[in-house]
């Protein structure tokens, strides 16, 4: 494999770092910070543009996988990239935090996210888990005057470092067993060594379930989500809450399904218990939040627990309705968030759920974009969310699980009350003070985005779950 | 393809019908008058009650088959068609649907007056789901619809429901949502044993292994159970039907209930017919606890709407008793009688709505004297309390005997003790009519009442003509399910007596009213 062949495979990621250190000097001398947003809108266009018609195979030994599989995941992060970035602009503004680094940060994060999804190999997964996770500690803490934020950062910061330190320990023991931390000579060794007992393998196994755990928020590696949720930037949150998420299951699979495949029974028997914990915390958990930011956290964590259904039951339908399910939790969560940030203006901070009192009467369209939002994220069809269920459960029960997916269900109803009770407070009570909106162009765009996502993907499934399933063609 | 009739119209008639609604709502949705909302609502639902009757006039009576089918591809990743099609079976749930909710219009337009636009828009999104779900011939379609109906209903209940409307909407909601995921992976897992399709025809046509069909069974119980609603899952409908707005009730008694029956018929027993004889007893012993439990807390409710409410369990336990009879006789008495629910008990709250908005009170202990202030509207209510306790000549007469002598052959005990059922549905409508109807005008209420107007009437003179109707000529509904009952029959029972066991019956008490 010779070395210009690799850098093309790799072009994406050169070009987004390239484009993020120019927008790093053109920040310098650029007043105007929405500039640098549009610069960034453009950086992610061009870099999608690059992943779809990228050369696809295996660069640098195997370091490094474009697929189809790369290339869907780096979607999902290009497209929580821009709808995170048409959130911001107006939200940093009215935050005092507008400074450009806060755009190249993102862009940094997603390029660790992208080289997370392209990852061969246990090192280069790492790198770029460190690019997204250690950019996401400066956003989390970007609003210096606020202690909340503050703590947020700090909190993300000591406790992912734990989580890296676990993920590090469990590639080292790996490396002791086999001898390498290539995913593929990993599976390779372990399918002709016949090494299943080995407490070792088992205990790196459960250091990499614990590691991932706390990257997509899984119970019990949840704690952090939602403080963090709820001190960060509520754009920020936003971006936490689909991208490193889903760069996580994007590793989690590869890390999973390739090098662990033949443990599957192994490690099944680990992540369902840790699966219904996650839908059952999240969703439970969720009912008592006052807070609509802490509430979207455990959502966020109960969602992680559905889409983990999907690495569970494996295979490639396991694998593209976890795929699917990240790509429509990515619409529908942007857009509640997209609302949630309207509601944050100069005056008032908005991010209590008895805010959204009586908010049909004063602002009907902002209303029906949430009821959309929030049936989605219930799962009820016509909506997107409904589909992402409905292929997950799909896999489960061909894998053999059906009673795993009658459990999941019966969270789904639970979930319904604290996701219906906004729409209830929306529509069924009088307002009881006077509301305004901070709109913008950015905000408005994203938000009708997302909702034609939510409802297109709904009524016409076909386009995305064949997209995802050409996309574990060579998984 | 040997079992399905393709659309000989050269237009799509059940597309547009279950479609026609949606239009009328998006058109809604860029109005701004709320006089103009009124009557694009009104058009919109006659138009659809219009353009649903060549159905019935081209519907080939003498086969099983389904009819007008459509079909195309819809998610070929899962061989999801969106395919539609009606039968004998669900025919007439088609015109149930359509009119009542041109009476729904009807009787919103005055009562409605805060959000004109959100409601119209809601009710006709509840009308394309309602028809989307008795023309499916996809189970995931079925399911969409069967889903998707939730979120108007949450916010008609929610929005414009009485005093304590959110508590009902939010209950209303959990109940139905709890029994219908169970649906949904029931639906799954018979995907993969049905051999990887959700063709209802397909799916109704494999036999299934008799553990499977008892999972299955109970996966699809849980849904049906809370639509009906069987005791003892009915506790959200007393309070959805009380707290919701009249258009609410009319629909929720009229055609939502329905489904849950629908379903029975459509499902549990062509697909899992060793399943359903097994639970025979279950069912049908749950049947007759509704009917006599449901009767006997009628008789104690002081609020008008609780009380239809409540009679309403004790008239689907008898339609799931009909249906768990598993004969003919028995069937078509739970079909019809579905029918003659729908069209009484939305007769009745429309009453209610109508008497509501002029005293504003639902205290049975507030009325009283009615024949003597309101006479004409009097005329109405009194058909409709007689049609309600099953009055021979009138529609409900012929469903319940039906059922009686389906459930006499199928169990003679269970017969004999849901007869009970019967004397009580006399005793708790004739006593509420003796409470509103008779004695002196109560105060609280005489100066607030005044006669029903034009548009009332012409909201009511259609329930009235179907009653007598329904009651005199039960052949001219029945006439279109029997090849279609047999054939479920057979399906379930193996051979079994079929439609002309059932004209027998009805020539017979004919001969009897004579």
């Amino acid at each position: 494999m010779n070395i210009q062949l690799s850098a093309m495979m790799i072009m994406p990621e050169i070009i987004m770092t390239v484009l993020a250190l120019a927008i790093v000097v053109v920040d310098l001398f650029v007043k105007r910070k929405d500039i640098v947003a549009l610069l960034s809108l453009i950086t992610a266009g061009v870099v999608a543009y690059a992943t779809l018609n990228g050369s696809s195979g295996e660069a640098f030994s195997a370091m490094y996988i474009a697929d189809g599989y790369s290339v869907f995941f780096k979607l999902v992060f290009i497209i929580s990239l821009i709808l995170t970035i048409l959130i911001s602009v107006k939200y940093i503004e009215i935050e005092e935090i507008n400074l450009g680094e806060y755009y190249t940060l993102m862009l940094f994060a997603t390029l660790g996210m992208m080289v997370m999804a392209s990852a061969g190999d246990i090192i280069s997964l790492y790198i770029g888990l460190e690019l997204m996770a250690l950019s996401l500690y400066t956003l989390a803490g970007f609003m210096t005057h606020n202690t909340k934020s503050n703590e947020a950062a700090l909190k993300y910061f000591l406790l992912g470092a734990f989580a890296s330190a676990l993920l590090l320990y469990g590639t080292s023991l790996i490396y002791g067993i086999t001898g390498t931390t290539n995913l593929k000579a990993i599976a390779a060794y372990l399918s002709v060594h016949g090494v299943a007992g080995n407490p070792a393998l088992m205990f790196s196994l459960i250091l990499f379930i614990a590691a991932f755990s706390f990257k997509i928020a899984a119970v019990p590696f949840h704690m952090w989500a939602p403080d963090v949720y709820e001190g960060a930037p509520t754009s920020v949150t936003a971006f936490m809450s689909v991208g490193p998420k889903a760069a996580g299951f994007a590793a989690m699979g590869r890390v999973f399904l390739i090098a662990f495949g033949s443990l599957q029974l192994n490690w099944a028997a680990i992540l369902i218990p840790v699966a219904i914990l996650t839908m059952a915390v999240g969703n439970v958990m969720a009912l008592t939040q006052t807070n609509i930011k802490r509430m979207l956290a455990y959502s966020s964590v109960a969602h992680a627990g559905y889409a983990l259904m999907g690495i569970i039951a494996g295979g490639s339908e396991g694998v593209a309705g976890m795929m699917n399910y990240l790509m429509i939790y990515a619409f529908m969560n942007m857009g509640a968030f997209a609302v949630v940030i309207m509601l944050n203006t100069k005056e008032s901070k908005g991010d209590q759920i008895t805010d959204y009192i009586g908010l049909a009467k004063s602002h009907p369209f902002a209303s029906i974009l949430m009821l959309i939002f929030m049936f989605s994220l219930t799962g009820i069809p016509p909506t997107a969310g409904f589909i992402g269920k409905f292929y997950i459960f799909m896999a489960v029960v061909k894998a053999g699980y059906a009673w795993f997916a009658a459990v999941a269900v019966i969270f789904s109803v639970i979930s319904a009350y604290f996701y219906l009770r906004i729409v209830m407070l929306m529509y069924m009570m009088e307002p009881t003070a006077e509301l305004s909106l901070s709109t913008s162009t950015g905000t408005g765009l994203a938000l009708l985005i997302a909702a034609l996502a939510v409802i297109s993907i709904g009524v016409l499934p076909s386009g995305v779950i064949s997209l995802a399933r050409a996309a574990i063609a060579g998984f | 393809m040997e079992d399905i009739i393709l659309n000989k119209l050269n237009y799509p008639i059940l597309t547009i019908t279950t479609f026609l609604p949606m239009v009328g709502a998006l058109i809604i949705l860029f109005l701004r008058n709320d006089r103009l909302i009124r009557w694009v609502a009104l058009a919109t639902t006659i138009a659809a009650f219009i353009v649903s009757l060549p159905i019935y006039q081209h519907f080939d009576k003498t086969t099983f088959k389904m009819q007008f089918v459509e079909m195309h591809q819809w998610i070929p990743a899962f061989n999801i068609n969106y395919s539609f099609g009606v039968d004998g079976i669900s025919i007439l749930f088609i015109i149930l649907s359509t009119l009542l909710s041109i009476l729904s219009v009807l009787v919103s337009w005055k009562s409605i007056q805060k959000k004109v636009k959100g409601f119209f828009i809601a009710l006709l999104i509840t009308e394309a789901s309602m028809i989307g779900i008795f023309v499916s011939m996809d189970l995931f379609l079925f399911y969409l619809f069967w889903e998707t109906m939730l979120i108007p209903m949450f916010l008609m209940i929610g929005i414009w429901g009485g005093q304590n409307r959110v508590y009902a909407a939010i209950k209303f909601v959990l109940f139905t949502l709890a029994g219908s995921v169970f649906m949904l992976v029931g639906m799954i897992v018979l995907y993969y044993a049905g051999g990887k399709t959700f063709d209802i025809l397909a799916l109704s046509k494999v036999n299934y292994p008799v553990t499977l069909q008892i999972w299955l069974f109970i996966a699809f119980l849980a849904a049906f159970a809370v639509k009906v609603p069987m005791f003892p899952v009915h506790t959200w409908l007393p309070d959805a039907h009380t707290e919701a707005p009249t258009a609410g009730s009319v629909i929720l008694a009229g055609i939502l209930l329905k489904m849950g029956g629908y379903g029975f018929l459509r499902f549990s027993l062509p697909m899992f017919p060793e399943a359903s004889k097994m639970f025979l007893i279950p069912m049908i012993a749950l049947s007759i606890t509704a009917i006599i439990y449901g009767a006997y807390v009628t008789l104690m409710q002081k609020d008008l709407k609780r009380l239809i409410a409540y009679s309403s369990v004790s008239h689907m336990g008898f339609v799931t008793l009909g249906i768990f009879t598993l004969n003919a006789t028995g069937l078509e008495g739970g079909i019809l009688q579905m029918i003659n629910h729908g069209v009484v008990t939305g007769a009745l709250f429309m009453c209610i709505g109508i008497i509501y908005e002029r005293t504003h009170t639902r205290v049975i202990a507030d009325y009283g004297g009615l024949a003597r202030a309101v006479p004409l509207f009097v005329i109405f209510f009194s058909i409709f309390t007689l049609a309600a306790s099953g009055f021979p000549g009138m529609n409900s007469f012929m469903g319940e005997f039906l059922i009686l002598s389906g459930a006499f052959k199928a169990t003679l005990t269970g017969g004999a003790i849901s007869i009970w059922g019967v004397v009580l549905g006399v005793i708790y409508m004739f006593w509420l009519y003796y409470r509103v109807v008779c004695k002196d005008v109560n105060p609280v209420i005489e100066h607030h009442l005044y006669d029903i107007d034009a548009r009332e009437i012409v909201a009511l003179i259609p329930l009235v003509i179907l009653i007598f109707f329904i009651g005199v000529q039960p052949e001219a509904l029945l006439s279109y399910m029997h090849v279609s009952v047999q054939h479920l029959v057979e399906r379930v029972n193996g051979v079994g007596g079929g439609g002309m066991e059932v004209l027998n019956t009805v020539k017979a008490v004919g001969e009897a009213l004579k």
